[in-house]
């Protein structure tokens, strides 16, 4: 019996061209972050701002970050000691450089691996993909902090317009 | 009163009181709390006043951070309405008609009035200004 090689390649091609397809469907043309789906993280970061992905930032950063609420940014969002552990957990556990990976890897291009930058709008990444927002929209935005102001579906991860 | 009349009393009360949702209870026990401090701090003390909490909530004061120094920098003037945070994000109106899950967790309430008494005022608000606060939020 003969095999049909032809056939079989050009189907396995097919294939890997279609999950390679589907991954990057998935993953929103790389602007989809996942939103924070731990209650509590929720609750506690996403009163006074949007509740950011724990993929925007790596791993160091969310320590850097959760180490310090007391000067948080100007503000005292300090919290107990059990709710600080919860949050930094899912944070780091979920960040760009690990569980987000898939999500947030590209947002660290151009970040040295001995850095840990606390803010997401100083990314080179993020720097690039907004410079052409004029200053009336930023204006309008009020801070660079309020994301929702132009990603009208930045709560559910969706980042694409 | 005879005793199906008492019975029927004890029932009415009874319902009455679990008629009233739990909500309000914690709300209850709170400001009760409030009124033991206040009480303590000051004998004088007669009560707390959902007018003088309005007033409060609208008082604009120094002690603070200089972009927050009232209430209404953040919540809205009209406690029906509908606040802003520095960061853009939308705050839930604080009158408990408007959002009725309000308050019912003591310790998220001493969170916010930790945090936002030392945003506006400089310190922690007394029991008394947290109690004349939230009887004004109460009773809008």
């Amino acid at each position: 019996m003969t095999i049909p090689y032809r056939p079989i390649a050009f189907g396995l091609f097919a294939l890997a061209f279609a999950a390679l397809l589907f991954e990057r469907a998935q993953a929103g043309g790389s602007h989809f972050f996942p939103p924070v789906s731990d209650p509590v993280v929720r609750e506690e970061c996403g009163s006074c701002h949007l509740a950011y992905a724990p993929s925007m930032l790596p791993a160091r950063s969310w320590q850097r970050m959760a180490g310090d609420l007391k000067n948080h940014f100007g503000d005292d969002a300090s919290v107990d000691t059990a709710t600080t552990a919860r949050i930094t957990d899912y944070l780091v556990a979920n960040a760009a450089d690990t569980g987000g990976r898939r999500h947030g890897g590209k947002l660290l291009r151009g970040v040295p691996a001995a850095d840990a930058p606390l803010r997401i709008t100083e990314l080179p990444r993020w720097v690039k993909e907004h410079r052409e927002v004029p200053a009336r929209d930023w204006k309008e935005a009020r801070s660079k902090a309020n994301c929702l102001a132009c990603h009208r579906g930045a709560e559910r991860g969706d980042y694409d317009d | 009163m005879n005793s199906s009349q008492a019975t029927l009393l004890t029932l009415a009360i009874a319902l009455s009181l679990a008629a009233r949702p739990a909500s309000a209870a914690a709300r209850d026990e709170l400001l009760a709390d409030y009124a033991v401090t206040a009480k303590k701090n000051n004998p004088a003390f007669a009560g707390f006043s959902a007018a003088r909490g309005g007033v409060f909530h609208r008082k604009s004061f120094a002690g603070g951070k200089p972009d927050t120094p009232a209430c209404t920098s953040c919540h809205a003037d009209d406690p029906r309405a509908a606040g802003r945070t520095p960061a853009g994000k939308a705050i839930d109106a604080v009158a408990v008609s408007v959002s009725p899950t309000r308050y019912v967790d003591p310790a998220k309430v001493e969170k916010w009035f930790r945090r936002n008494c030392q945003d506006v005022l400089g310190r922690e608000c007394s029991a008394q200004e947290k109690g004349d606060w939230l009887s004004y939020m109460l009773s809008r």
